[in-house]
């Protein structure tokens, strides 16, 4: 048996790690629609980049935790991070070309 | 050092890897970019419906002189979103006991926690749960007078968003078929792989809500 084999069979997270990493998960979403409801706060400038943040974090917490990818095979790393980069790399772009990156850059009227 | 011949005879790659294990994280790889596409076309249309009703601002029709309300419910959607992200908690607690199903339970506690066939029944709840609120906000958006034809927020947003409630919908039946076999033979660790393989994309497609909740739904 090769030693990617034997990688891809270390230990899982216990059963008390899934359920921290649940609350931490609702915590997250919680704090999420507080911020959408905190009064003023949605027209400032932090509002985006705190929601985003926030999003990342839930979204790489599922996928090192949930989808094992903390404990599983690097190849199984490189098979999701490969194709997610290209993924956020076409909604940069098209955004750049099309949304709003080029409206506030007058690169469309 | 190289996976053996009986490795590769037995469902393994030369990488010493499972190739089904391998093919599901090319499969939800390739997912991230056809999700990423529909993403960046609502991104794209943002704000540039010409009439409403918006997601949310209010809209006031002015031919009929009728106010459209802001369309989106963040309560329901928060409350929907709540229930995805516990369906995620229920799917590697059935991945756990299938994988622990010959570990002797001694507790009330480890016997709950051991149960492959209640976590794999919640997660199928709680997946079915999602698509009723789903159904409950495609309803009333119709009712209030947005549908897919109506504006380009109405066309990105019930593309995305059906998109994901079909893939929810798949993850669904995948879950009552396993929790089928469950009952005919039992799930031991001899299934975790395909236990493993289902979980992977119920986890996938609770990712891409995790984006799709903050992006259309909370960033106004």
């Amino acid at each position: 048996m090769s030693d990617a084999h034997a990688e891809s069979h270390e230990a899982h997270p216990t059963w008390s790690t899934y359920w921290k990493v649940a609350l931490i998960l609702t915590v997250i979403t919680v704090i999420e629609v507080w911020c959408y409801y905190l009064k003023g706060f949605p027209e400032t400038a932090y509002f985006v980049p705190t929601l985003l943040i926030l999003s990342a974090v839930k979204f790489v917490i599922v996928v090192l935790f949930y989808m094992h990818l903390k404990y599983d095979a690097k190849l199984y790393r490189a098979l999701f991070t490969g194709p997610f980069l290209v993924a956020m790399a076409t909604i940069i772009v098209l955004m750049f070309l099309f949304g709003k990156f080029a409206i506030h850059l007058s690169l469309l009227t | 050092m190289t996976a053996t011949a009986a490795d590769v005879g037995h469902g393994y790659t030369t990488t010493g890897l499972p190739h089904r294990k391998i093919a599901i994280w090319a499969f939800i790889g390739s997912e991230c970019m056809l999700f990423a596409s529909l993403i960046s076309t609502y991104l794209i249309y943002k704000g540039r419906s010409i009439a409403g009703p918006f997601p949310h601002e209010a809209w006031t029709d002015p031919s009929t002189h009728h106010v459209y309300k802001a369309i989106l419910n963040i309560p329901v959607t928060s409350c929907s979103t709540f229930v995805l992200l516990m369906s995620s908690l229920a799917m590697v607690l059935a991945l756990a006991a299938v994988e622990n199903r010959d570990v002797p339970k001694h507790t009330l506690g480890d016997r709950i926690l051991g149960s492959s066939k209640l976590w794999l029944f919640t997660t199928a709840l709680l997946g079915a749960t999602f698509l009723s609120f789903q159904a409950y906000e495609f309803t009333s958006f119709v009712h209030e007078g947005l549908t897919i034809r109506t504006n380009l927020f109405g066309s990105s947003f019930f593309t995305l968003t059906g998109f994901h409630g079909a893939h929810v919908t798949a993850g669904v039946l995948w879950l009552l078929t396993m929790l089928g076999i469950d009952f005919k033979r039992g799930l031991g660790p001899k299934d975790a792989l395909n236990v493993d393989i289902m979980a992977l994309y119920w986890h996938f497609v609770d990712v891409v809500w995790i984006a799709i909740f903050t992006l259309i739904y909370l960033i106004k």
